[in-house]
């Protein structure tokens, strides 16, 4: 806490991050800084150098020869001991750790040297000698393998679309891009001959469902697979769900190698052939009534997932599938969406996690269909908006948004912004000549996912056949010692979010302590941790469901607490209430007792306590959003257990010589329910946001026509800098959820779907065009000119 | 991403240095390192051995001599950039080092560094071929002055040889009626610019007598633009001169595509780069001598 | 192999090295000091930077064999064991880190920035961050933590 009082609760408080003394004294623990066994020998991937190639022959001789070198695993030796990663969807395209005959991508893993340093593996590395046969790569998405294909209808959409008024149709391109997490992926892998079993240390995010597919990859069983997380993570948005692959290829090369092996991606690996958000193309048509009513959407979609469907996607593609409609009360959507393997980095998850993608499509729809019905962007926004009286809310693809009011959260950006004088200022400025443009976006941000959302990519009919899946919970362990110190176990794999300085700031309300009072461990171990099917960090669960267990664990350890002070005290356990280290009775402050004895009565003397309460002071327990259920027969689906609400206002100026956009005002309204720590809300939007900027504006992973990257150092994928983030209004509307414990809801993702498309409106008003591609780099914009 | 291995001298001369050159196949001059040790961790280059002439102590000199100001081969960028010399005397190198790289990089990297380089998309080749500048290159055999203009030969190639080493740049020190102007575009702060000019003009009784433009990330090293200095000759500055050496400078380039611009755009770019630097050397000039 | 003799936060350290072995490995695997971080290996990133001699200097983009007899200061150098320094309290008070792992980099790059540079705008500082990046914050926290420590530790010094 900045500041010495306590606030009446601390939660909602600006509380001062737990986390940060350790990291800023340099005495972070971040996986490479591990030595968690003796003897750890290093790995280098030798990767693929073609985007598409037969591998006719691999000669690891040399190799072999160079002193401190204790094996090479070629990819065949390594599905030798491996089975494929279980997909979500089966397909032909059988995907090991390492490739086994033909390579798919630029960077796919052929073979594994281990040697006593990372400076020798990589000098082994480069005598690995691999033949190759080229084969022709598949770039176009248009052309990629079709793995999975769906058609959704919910409403009339057809009839809809005959009967609208006006019928704005777009083609809009999303690029792959990069969260690139400033630590790359680090695994430490130690096969046990003994047992057949691996325990990994690992980077990841998780374990969720990627800890099964882990284990089914290596032919473990669950407990066959220890998965340990440090608390430390050097950032994630997402990326590093791709870790657990990582986790099987170096259990493999462990136990082929017989040693315990570490292996750190470096950033040239990272940005070839970690994971990348997918590439999409979306064919929109928005009908609408000639007074601007949104009554019907139409969705072609085409989604490039890479040269393997790696799980969990296609969940980019569904995990906004209750959310089609945005915010907007329009109750008939179709949605195609083809699902297709090019020769790329396959996909995984990526901070706005699909959301970039769909809203690009919808909002950039929106603002040309303002311009071709002639109505301002902002009352065509009013008047398709959901009303504030209608929540709970459920869309027609099965979503049920918890809380909100849209249009006070549109006025209210309206007034940060003070868009009435931001429209005159335009007029002047377009007097002048000068290319001055407004973009708006309106953005439902979902969050807490329902794991039974990725069945969508199969039809009810086979959905039908297996478990009915609808996984969103997760776990949280809360114990007391004999004297009284208070530890909470998370079981959601922070990256940096502030998850600790929140828990301890749940737990502080709840014992009656101060958030410095109470520990808490992040890191994670599937063997002993409370974790579940979904249990890690995505999709912005914490805020709506990582509290969610922390606070019950609390509630369950209080209430314990509590009976044993109304057995000492000789009062109503309703009557005690703990604060400030002491459960005391209320009204009478003096009749007390201290937690530190409560605690070592829990702990010393079990026998004494109050009938059915068992000796110790350690609650695990789950949480589970009450609103997620599995997928319909109709295909609809409560995909998320909140949503929050984003609107944004750009004002933009593109400069007429070079074509660079510059942002000269831009503010964002929030209703991410209640807000747990303000200040660290304010962090995570402010990064989301520059991550939206991003990828507006700079960061995209290229390709060239053989499907070689080419933004495979930092130098050439341009990560945006600090000199290039704009000023960011934000400001915040509260309508808690009441579906999560504390009526909050996911936030650090909205400003990440929100930007890109409210910059790209910005500059299609600036210049006068309708299509555009991100992101709007000075080259493009001129090029845009040019074309206008 | 480790470098491969290699042999490591630290000679305490230049004779020393320049020895060692000669006796190896492959030798690298290691200075500043911060676009040579890029390479090795990348496994892009393979030196058998690594010359670090850090600790040689006549190296770090900043000095007026002779209308020109000499700078020793491991003076910093940002040395280079904050010394009150340079400012003064060589003020386009000073306007234009600020664009080199980042604070830090700056901290390590040397201006020499920078030359023998010779990266088509380096800021200080630019400004030493618009200055008329010179390197001063030492090998066994003796010494010889490279004039800039005959320094770089294509990207990361100079007119050196692998046994010669870069010792001292000289910035020529031009009077108060020249005017000068870097301008740049890049993606970011600091990136490789998609294009930059330098401008030196010297004008006199109002009009200009001598003018040199100088492009840079537009072709394989720093471009002098002949046709686009000689439309600005003869006359005071005016929209028509601007807009007819742009047009000159524009017709004179024709840079490649790359990830993240066309030919067309970088050639665009030069135009307007060319306008933003003659208008700021204009004033440049002018007001120092109204001023 | 080559013996080195190097300082590393006041510590004097005598170890033999293969000249490619770079700094940044130096430090964090030789001598155990992993609060310096590396993301990228070559030099854009800025996690990895250390003071040589007083100077900001990319640890990825050095030899260990270079700093033979000159003086490292790392991230482990700021705090005292009760006290972080005014730097990292200013990092502290403006949620300037999230996840942490740039910021050792960043610290030590605003030392010798701030150092150098009395009274740096915001708009200075933000261009001496370009040479860094953090994905995490977007930044604005950052600048203000640099800001206000340059605003409290020019005032100390005049007083």
């Amino acid at each position: 806490m900045i500041g010495s009082a306590s606030p009446p609760t601390w939660v909602g408080s600006p509380v001062g991050r737990v986390e940060d003394d350790a990291l800023l004294r340099g005495k972070g623990r971040f996986l490479d800084d591990y030595e968690p066994v003796p003897g750890i020998w290093h790995a280098a991937v030798v990767r693929s150098p073609f985007a598409h190639a037969r591998i006719e022959m691999i000669d690891t001789s040399a190799a072999l020869d160079l002193p401190g070198v204790a094996c090479v695993a070629t990819g065949e030796e390594i599905a030798s001991v491996t089975r494929p990663l279980p997909a979500v969807v089966e397909t032909e395209v059988e995907h090991f750790a390492a490739a086994k005959s033909l390579v798919r991508y630029v960077g796919e893993p052929v073979a594994v040297v281990v040697a006593r340093d990372r400076y020798l593996a990589e000098d082994a590395a480069a005598l690995v000698m691999v033949d190759y046969e080229p084969l022709e790569p598949v770039l176009d998405l248009e052309e990629g393998l079709v793995v999975s294909d769906r058609q959704f209808s919910y409403g009339d959409p057809d009839g809809a679309m005959e009967a609208a008024h006006v019928v704005v149709k777009g083609r809009y391109s999303f690029p792959r891009w990069t969260g690139s997490p400033m630590e790359t992926f680090v695994t430490i892998a130690d096969w046990d001959h003994s047992n057949g079993s691996l325990t990994a240390w690992a980077n990841f995010q998780g374990p969720f469902t990627l800890h099964a597919v882990a284990a089914a990859a290596l032919g473990l069983s669950g407990s066959g697979l220890r998965l340990i997380t440090p608390g430390d993570s050097g950032g994630s948005f997402g990326v590093k769900a791709a870790v657990a692959n990582a986790v099987v290829l170096m259990g493999a090369v462990s136990r082929l190698a017989g040693l315990p092996v570490k292996w750190v991606e470096d950033r040239v690996e990272h940005l070839s052939a970690s994971s990348s958000s997918t590439g999409r193309i979306t064919d929109l048509e928005a009908g609408f009534s000639v007074d601007g009513e949104l009554v019907a959407l139409r969705y072609d979609v085409i989604e490039d997932v890479g040269a393997y469907l790696r799980a969990p996607e296609p969940a980019t593609l569904y995990r906004m599938h209750g959310s089609l409609g945005g915010a907007y009360r329009v109750p008939n959507i179709a949605a195609r969406n083809r699902v297709v393997l090019t020769n790329r980095v396959p996909t995984s998850l990526n901070r706005g996690f699909g959301g970039p993608q769909l809203y690009f499509a919808l909002e950039s729809a929106m603002a040309n269909a303002a311009g071709r019905l002639g109505i301002d962007r902002v009352q065509l926004a009013r008047r398709n908006l959901i009303a504030s009286d209608s929540f709970p809310y459920t869309t027609p693809t099965g979503a049920v948004y918890d809380s909100g009011d849209y249009e006070r959260c549109l006025d209210d950006v309206l007034e940060t912004i003070g868009y009435n004088d931001r429209v005159a200022a335009q007029t002047t400025a377009r007097a002048e000549g000068r290319l001055v443009g407004i973009g708006m976006a309106c953005v439902v941000e979902p969050s807490v996912s329902n794991m039974g959302y990725i069945s969508l990519a199969e039809t009810p009919e086979q959905r039908a056949a297996g478990l009915p899946k609808s996984g969103n919970s997760e776990g949280a362990t809360i114990s007391m010692s004999p004297s009284a110190g208070v530890v909470v176990e998370l079981s959601t794999t922070p990256q940096g979010q502030g998850h600790k300085t929140v828990a301890a700031q749940i737990v502080a309300d709840q014992l009656g302590l101060s958030p410095a009072d109470i520990d808490v461990v992040a890191d994670l171990d599937t063997h002993t941790s409370a974790w579940t099917i979904s249990s890690g960090n995505y999709s912005s669960r914490f805020s709506g469901i990582g509290t969610a267990a922390i606070h019950k664990a609390g509630r369950i350890l209080a209430e314990r607490i509590r009976r044993i002070a109304a057995d000492d005290l000789e009062c109503a356990t309703e009557d005690v209430v703990l604060k400030d280290g002491r459960a005391s009775v209320i009204g009478s402050p003096d009749a007390s007792v201290s937690l530190r004895r409560i605690a070592g009565r829990a702990h010393w003397n079990p026998e004494s306590l109050p009938d059915g309460l068992e000796a110790g002071l350690r609650v695990t327990t789950y949480a589970s959003a009450p609103n997620l259920e599995p997928a319909d027969a109709h295909d609809r689906i409560a995909s998320s257990a909140a949503h929050g609400f984003v609107v944004d206002v750009a004002v933009v100026e593109v400069d007429r010589d070079t074509g660079s956009v510059e942002i000269l005002a831009y503010a964002s309204t929030h209703d991410a329910g209640t807000l747990l720590n303000p200040r660290l809300v304010e962090g995570q939007i402010h990064g989301g946001f520059a991550h939206g900027v991003g990828v507006a504006l700079m960061e995209r992973l290229v390709y060239d026509d053989d499907g070689n990257p080419k933004t495979t150092t930092f130098m050439d994928y341009l990560c945006i800098t600090a000199p290039e983030v704009p000023d960011l209004k934000s400001s915040h509307i509260e309508t808690p959820s009441p579906f999560t414990t504390l009526g909050a809801k996911g936030l650090g993702e909205g400003n990440t779907m929100s930007a890109p498309v409210v910059i790209a409106n910005a500059v299609r008003d600036a210049v006068g065009v309708d299509e555009l591609e991100l992101p709007l780099t000075a080259p493009r914009v001129w090029a845009l000119m040019e074309q206008a | 991403m480790k470098p491969a291995p290699f042999e490591y001298e630290r000679p305490g001369t230049v004779d020393q240095a320049v020895k060692i050159l000669a006796q190896s196949t492959g030798g690298k001059v290691l200075a500043g390192g911060q676009s040579l040790i890029p390479l090795l961790n990348l496994r892009l280059s393979f030196p058998e051995v690594l010359v670090d002439i850090n600790r040689i102590p006549n190296l770090y000199h900043i000095a007026e001599d002779e209308g020109v100001v000499r700078v020793g081969a491991l003076v910093r960028q940002s040395t280079f950039g904050d010394s009150s010399l340079v400012q003064s005397k060589v003020p386009l190198a000073a306007q234009c080092v600020s664009h080199v790289g980042h604070y830090v990089t700056r901290n390590q990297g040397t201006v020499a560094g920078s030359l023998a380089h010779s990266d088509s998309r380096g800021e200080l080749p630019v400004a030493l071929v618009a200055l008329g500048g010179r390197v001063r290159v030492v090998s066994e055999e003796g010494q010889r002055e490279i004039e800039a203009a005959d320094l770089f030969v294509t990207d990361f190639t100079t007119s050196m040889s692998e046994t010669e080493i870069l010792v001292e740049s000289s910035w020529p020190v031009l009077g108060p009626e020249w005017g000068f102007a870097f301008s740049e575009f890049a993606l970011r702060h600091g990136d490789y610019a998609l294009g930059m000019i330098a401008v030196a003009i010297h004008v006199h009784d109002g009009v200009v007598d001598q003018a040199t433009i100088v492009a840079g990330s537009v072709a394989d090293r720093p471009l002098i633009l002949e046709e686009a200095s000689r439309q600005v000759l003869g006359r005071p500055l005016d929209e028509h001169v601007f807009s007819s050496s742009r047009e000159a400078a524009v017709a004179a380039v024709n840079p490649a595509d790359d990830i993240h611009a066309t030919g067309e755009y970088k050639r665009h770019l030069i135009g307007v780069l060319v306008d933003r630097a003659l208008r700021s050397a204009w004033k440049d000039s002018t007001g120092g001598i109204n001023g | 192999m080559a013996e080195i003799t190097v300082t590393v936060n006041g510590r004097t350290h005598t170890e033999n090295v293969e000249p490619r072995l770079l700094l940044s490995d130096f430090i964090r695997h030789r001598l155990g000091l992993t609060g310096t971080h590396v993301g990228c290996e070559h030099g854009v990133c800025g996690s990895c930077t250390v003071l040589i001699d007083g100077r900001a200097a990319r640890s990825c983009l050095t030899l260990a064999i270079q700093v033979e007899g000159r003086e490292v200061s790392t991230v482990e150098s700021l705090a005292s064991a009760d006290e972080l320094h005014p730097l990292q309290k200013s990092f502290q008070e403006n949620f300037a880190l999230q996840c942490g792992f740039c910021t050792p980099g960043i610290l030590m790059a605003a030392c010798d920035f701030v150092d150098r540079r009395a009274d740096p705008s915001r708009e200075e500082i933000a261009e001496m961050l370009s040479g860094h990046l953090c994905r995490c914050t977007g930044y604005v926290s950052i600048i203000e933590a640099i800001y206000e420590f340059s605003r409290n530790s020019s005032g100390l010094e005049g007083s």
